[in-house]
């Protein structure tokens, strides 16, 4: 457990722990940890093709989901504002997930990594189960802010940050375009897009965030960085180490199906043709 | 008929310089003749263009060098319809100009004045495809990304990639013999071409629609069509054999201390990734400033460097490849050839990183005109040619010069960017014939990918010695006796 702040070295901050029901009494440090979360996901590029058991994954080429890649540069953004101290990265998947962390998180900047491992790389942990480990994590790491992508792009759930503000009872900020710490590092001032305009709200710390696209560009990872991350520490856990032992899924897929084709456009040669098709075949007016 | 006897073929003096003069065939659309012309070939071929104001993207070439003042454009559905087009025009002394997507860059496709187009647009079909032979037969208007999209669905793609994919067309690919950034790894046109059919100045439909891979029986006749642009013949269909799509893509920038570096790197790139190498490009710091001007990209790497390498790996194995990619960039890295560099982890990056390489071209047209010139020589000088040009036109305000391109080819885009104004002539009286003089000096080739078209006939003689042009002329003569394709492009009037 932290230290308090002895003496008169700073007023003291009654520590919000009614919100951290998890999370023993600490007062927030000068320096803030941020956790990221990760998503190895189909590579956005890639056109997705649907075979006898769902999306084909076999060869397909998979990357790091793009918003999380907004996550990470927030967060790294933040650390070379000297705004974040420590940046932990985590993901929850198979054994190739390694590559996110290493190929992405910690390549950009990221210091630690923490790679939940599942058994295999096909399994798609719903949205609750994500939440729940991310709680455990955020937990052991004692993170400040959690920082995650909007959604994924395998699934578009969005739904584990809400999941995860909810289960520990913190303020969230959803589809963050622009983030402003205090100067006081106690709370973040962000603005959300929503469909019918800009929102701003100032969140207190420690809250989740979802980043969305427009938040920032991503950079590329410098091949020093890249080198470098080889050597960065990542810890393997299991979920059974998480204390989550039930990963039945609560949700069944049914079918999965490629979208009907389109038909290709057909010319008309006059008005009353037009109308025509409006009215019998397309049955719009 | 009775064959011709061999000995009378041989009868037949060749002159040494056998094309008829070419003159305008003064096709105005005030001469009654024309307009005769203009409805004889409305009934042979089933879509003509004569509005002027749909003339003009036909007519102006995509740089802009080059407008032509042609009053008509055919638009032939299929092989048939450009026979008879061709036959009419032979017999009644009209000249054509074949053209694909008019993207080319050295005005091959557009008319110098009144040339009738014949435009290959609509003759966009996929004819078919084997996946077991790997064999793509198409028709010659089909666009390059139109084709490489078909193939995706497939599991292959096309043996090349040029910025301009989304308008140029293969028939145009083919006749020009382009090159592109996956040559180094797929060869060229002449390598990738099974077969063709293509319709001689005379309307003769020559069928060597050949799908297959090895086939020695008598000349290689596809060859004749292959990078002439158009004045042997006209490409109608082609058969292309294409590789298998990769599935394992590596993109990486380097950023690099000087031109000897990049050689460097160039070698230890063959040595240790060699057998995935797929590309290999540079392009000097001018270039990257340019593209991440006009295109508000930002610094792809923390710093700027002095050059900048752009490579890519295709394999079937993304663990090995990463493994090998990472070896040789730490190996370069440690002997300190490369000085900083990034690699994609994901295929947008991979799309980002490219971009900064092929919006070069694009990037320097709003900066004024553009003297673009394609050379190959040899690495070790190459870039003196870049140092040289830009000491000629350095006392000039507005006036600058990149240097980029196929270094894994052996292959420099030179660009000299000068103001619309006086400067532009001033700019061209200093550099050309200097350039072309250089490159001629070292046994160089003063067009390595783009060509001769209009812009480089002048200068041919730096790089085919003047027999060699000689029998350029005879085969032209040949095959086309009346000079009725492209009767300005290639040759020259005299040597």
């Amino acid at each position: 457990p932290r230290p308090f702040f002895l003496g008169n070295r700073q007023p003291s901050r009654k520590p919000p722990c009614s919100h951290f029901p998890d999370m023993l009494h600490r007062t927030l440090q000068t320096k803030l940890r941020a956790l990221v979360g990760v998503k190895r996901v189909i590579d956005y590029t890639v056109k997705i093709r649907v075979g006898a058991n769902g999306v084909v994954t076999d060869g397909v080429r998979h990357s790091a989901n793009p918003f999380d890649e907004n996550a990470i540069e927030a967060a790294v953004q933040m650390k070379e504002k000297k705004i974040v101290n420590e940046i932990v990265a985590v993901t929850i998947g198979g054994p190739k997930s390694v590559e996110v962390l290493r190929g992405s998180a910690l390549a950009l900047g990221c210091d630690k990594a923490i790679h939940v491992k599942l058994d295999s790389d096909d399994t798609q942990l719903e949205p609750l189960l994500v939440a729940k480990a991310l709680q455990k994590i955020a937990g052991e790491v004692e993170a400040d802010m959690i920082l995650l992508g909007k959604q994924a792009i395998d699934d578009d759930c969005c739904q584990t940050p809400q999941l995860l503000a909810g289960l520990m009872d913190a303020p969230q900020a959803t589809w963050v375009s622009s983030m402003e710490i205090a100067d006081d590092k106690k709370s973040v001032t962000i603005t959300r897009e929503l469909d019918d305009g800009l929102q701003k709200l100032q969140v207190p710390l420690p809250a989740v965030f979802s980043t969305d696209y427009r938040l920032n560009e991503p950079r590329f990872p410098t091949l020093p960085n890249i080198m470098k991350a080889k050597k960065k520490p990542l810890q393997e856990k299991t979920l059974a180490d998480l204390g989550i032992t039930d990963t039945t899924p609560r949700i069944k897929v049914k079918a999965v199906s490629e979208p009907p084709k389109r038909a290709a456009g057909v010319t008309v040669k006059s008005v009353d043709e037009l109308v025509d098709k409006l009215k019998n075949e397309a049955k719009c007016i | 008929r009775q064959p011709r006897p061999i000995c009378s073929m041989w009868r037949k003096s060749v002159p040494s310089q056998p094309l008829r003069r070419w003159r305008p065939c003064r096709f105005s659309s005030t001469n009654s003749q024309t307009v005769d012309h203009i409805d004889k070939l409305r009934a042979l071929v089933s879509s003509v263009v004569t509005e002027p104001d749909q003339l003009q993207q036909y007519n102006a070439d995509w740089l802009g060098h080059y407008t032509g003042k042609s009053p008509l454009v055919l638009r032939p559905g299929t092989t048939q319809e450009v026979s008879d087009a061709l036959r009419y025009c032979d017999a009644n002394g009209l000249k054509v100009v074949p053209q694909g997507g008019n993207t080319g860059l050295t005005g091959s496709g557009t008319p110098l004045s009144d040339e009738v187009i014949l435009s290959l647009s609509r003759m966009n079909k996929i004819k078919s495809f084997d996946p077991y032979s790997a064999v793509l037969v198409c028709e010659a208007g089909c666009v390059l990304e139109q084709l490489d999209n078909y193939l995706e669905g497939e599991g292959f793609m096309m043996p090349l990639d040029l910025g301009a994919k989304g308008s140029c067309q293969i028939g145009g690919n083919i006749s020009t013999s382009a090159g592109g950034l996956r040559f180094l790894r797929y060869g060229s046109m002449h390598q990738n071409v099974l077969g063709v059919t293509a319709v001689l100045a005379n309307g003769t439909t020559i069928d060597a629609l050949n799908t297959l891979k090895k086939d020695n029986t008598g000349y290689d006749l596809k060859q004749l069509f292959i990078g002439s642009e158009g004045t042997l013949g006209v490409v109608t269909e082609a058969a292309i054999q294409v590789p298998v799509r990769p599935k394992s893509i590596n993109v990486a920038m380097l950023g690099v201390p000087n031109f000897e570096a990049v050689q460097k790197v160039l070698l230890a790139a063959k040595r240790e990734v060699g057998e995935i190498l797929s590309a290999f490009e540079f392009m000097d710091h001018h270039s990257m400033a340019n593209v991440m001007d006009v295109f508000n990209f930002k610094l792809p790497l923390t710093e700027e460097y002095p050059f900048y390498v752009v490579m890519e790996t295709n394999g079937s194995n993304v663990g090995h490849d990463e493994e090998k990619l990472h070896t040789f960039l730490g190996n370069a890295m440690e002997s300190e050839l490369v000085l900083n560099g990034t690699v994609a982890s994901s295929g947008t990056e991979a799309k980002s990183l490219w971009q900064y390489r092929e919006n070069i071209g694009p990037s320097l047209l709003p900066k004024g005109h553009v003297f673009k010139y394609d050379f190959s020589l040899e690495l070790p000088i190459m870039y003196d040619l870049v140092e040289e040009t830009r000491k000629m036109v350095t006392h000039i305000p507005d006036v600058f010069v990149v240097g980029f391109g196929h270094i894994g080819d052996g292959n420099l885009h030179l660009n000299v960017v000068a103001p619309k104004d006086d400067r532009r002539d001033q700019v061209q009286k200093i550099i050309e014939p200097f350039v072309y003089e250089w490159v001629g000096k070292q046994r160089g080739s003063i067009s390595a990918e783009h060509g001769i078209g209009m812009q480089k006939r002048p200068y041919l003689h730096h790089s085919k010695t003047s027999d060699c042009i000689s029998l350029m002329a005879t085969m032209k003569a040949a095959l086309d006796p009346n000079n009725t394709l492209n009767p300005t492009k290639i040759l020259p009037d005299s040597w």
